[in-house]
């Protein structure tokens, strides 16, 4: 039998947020723990840590997952954006802004897997119904809000992001 | 709440994760969407001390439509083979399954093979393989061998897959034209794991202008130990679409063995089983065509 080298460790290369980063780790590190331990990217929130609540989905290649069900070495040259890749304080996403419209969170320790989750929803599908929005979060844990102004947001944000996609009237005088 | 330490493999090609798992598999795992081994490892209910990450290896993330069936292969993620358009066209008993399989992020990330090789008596796709007669194509060292998904699963988180084997492909069997399909399910909360679930497939007939059913199978999520297929074609033959299934009771009592626990008791899931069955029943005839 082999015998388990605790201190094995891999080199392991991830572009996050568009900028590639390499760290050596081992093998059992979550990608959940390598964005927020490694890369020191604490937007990205750990919560359950068995796929239940939520709070850890980033978006892989686009498409949300739960960081703490991956290894960072089976994300080894995938891209992957976080909560700090959708927008900044001044120039917020439209799942940011809605989520400030619509007062869609509270404590705001779901909040980043809510907006990666929404984001990629939002793309996937630019004019929801109200029943989509519900279905679209469902994967997602809430403990403070009672998920009203979550679901308005989810709205809020597809509208926000058709206004952002229609050139503005007039258009560009330059 | 972190996996103990193991050695992780990454064969690029399907020999190379054979020749590991022949090595290593008498104390290792397979690693293929993780979404069901992650949470055991990280809560330490297991601790293997290698995974054989199948993630990269060439050739197993297609879905093959044939006349007779739907092969997919072992990285093929869930959400994949939910909008695969062909495979809904042919089987749209994958697409009305797979929608109830955990939440979106969940099925982006676990593979549709993945979790019938993990057998939880709480997985939707065991349970539709063994309703379509489904194949598994295993490999390992000793070789190739199909087993046909009734001979599969031995209990909950069992089946007869050996430890250095791995599930290549599965092929979901279609249908014969005019079977119908729906699958239902009930669970406390949307994606949550189901209390109980059913998928049905319906045969009808419209030989004498009318539509008649003239045969219907159940499979059974959360009230069996592994997938079973209940015949329910003796209280169903003969019956119009709009039929509302009142005597199948006795026949899905007689084939499911629900056990109690601290979301529901034995006798709830049995009332709950048959419930679901007669509302998948009217929802294939109604409205699914296979």
């Amino acid at each position: 039998m082999t015998d388990i080298d605790q201190g094995t460790t891999v080199d392991v290369t991830v572009t996050v947020n568009g900028i590639a980063h390499t760290r050596t780790v081992e093998p059992r590190r979550l990608l959940s723990d390598f964005i927020r331990h490694d890369l020191r990217l604490t937007g990205t929130h750990v919560g359950c840590e068995h796929g239940v609540c939520g709070a850890c989905t980033v978006l892989v290649d686009g498409k949300p997952m739960r960081s703490c069900l991956m290894f960072a070495v089976s994300a080894e040259d995938m891209e992957i954006t976080t909560v700090e890749g959708l927008g900044t304080q001044d120039a917020m996403g439209p799942v940011q802004q809605a989520f400030v419209e619509c007062h869609g969170l509270q404590c705001g320790f779901c909040t980043p897997g809510f907006v990666t989750t929404i984001t990629a929803f939002i793309e996937e599908n630019p004019d929801p119904t109200s029943e989509e929005a519900r279905e679209a979060i469902s994967g997602n844990l809430c403990r403070c809000t009672g998920y009203q102004n979550i679901c308005k947001a989810v709205l809020r944000a597809a509208e926000i992001n058709r206004e952002r996609a229609t050139p503005t009237e007039g258009g560009d005088p330059a | 709440m972190k996996p103990a330490p193991f050695v992780h493999h990454g064969p690029r090609t399907l020999d190379e994760a054979v020749a590991v798992l022949g090595e290593v598999g008498h104390d290792g795992k397979v690693l293929a969407g993780g979404q069901s081994l992650i949470p055991v490892l990280n809560m330490r209910l297991a601790q293997p001390a290698h995974l054989v990450d199948i993630n990269r290896v060439a050739g197993l993330d297609t879905v093959t439509v044939t006349d007779s069936h739907v092969r997919v292969g072992a990285t093929v993620r869930h959400a994949e083979l939910e909008k695969h358009d062909e495979a809904y066209a042919v089987l749209p008993l994958l697409r009305q399954a797979l929608l109830c399989v955990a939440h979106p992020a969940i099925r982006n990330r676990g593979t549709t093979v993945g979790s019938i090789a993990h057998a939880d008596a709480a997985g939707e796709m065991p349970s539709v393989l063994v309703l379509t007669q489904g194949v598994i194509e295993v490999v390992g060292p000793r070789g190739r061998r199909e087993v046909a998904a009734l001979e599969f699963f031995e209990g909950p988180l069992q089946t007869v897959l050996e430890a250095d084997e791995l599930v290549e492909a599965v092929r979901f069997a279609r249908f014969a034209p005019g079977t119908r399909t729906a699958f239902l399910e009930s669970a406390r909360r949307s994606g949550d794991y189901a209390v109980a679930g059913v998928g049905v497939a319906v045969d009808v007939s419209t030989d004498s202008g009318e539509a008649v059913v003239t045969g219907a199978r159940a499979a059974y999520v959360s009230v069996t130990d592994i997938p079973v297929v209940v015949d329910l074609t003796d209280a169903v033959a003969g019956q119009p679409v709009s039929s509302v299934w009142d005597g199948v009771d006795e026949l899905v009592q007689a084939g499911i063995a629900p056990e109690a626990d601290i979301h529901a008791s034995s006798e709830y899931r049995r009332m709950l089983a048959a419930e679901l069955t007669r509302r998948a029943l009217t929802r294939a005839t109604t409205e699914g065509t296979a």
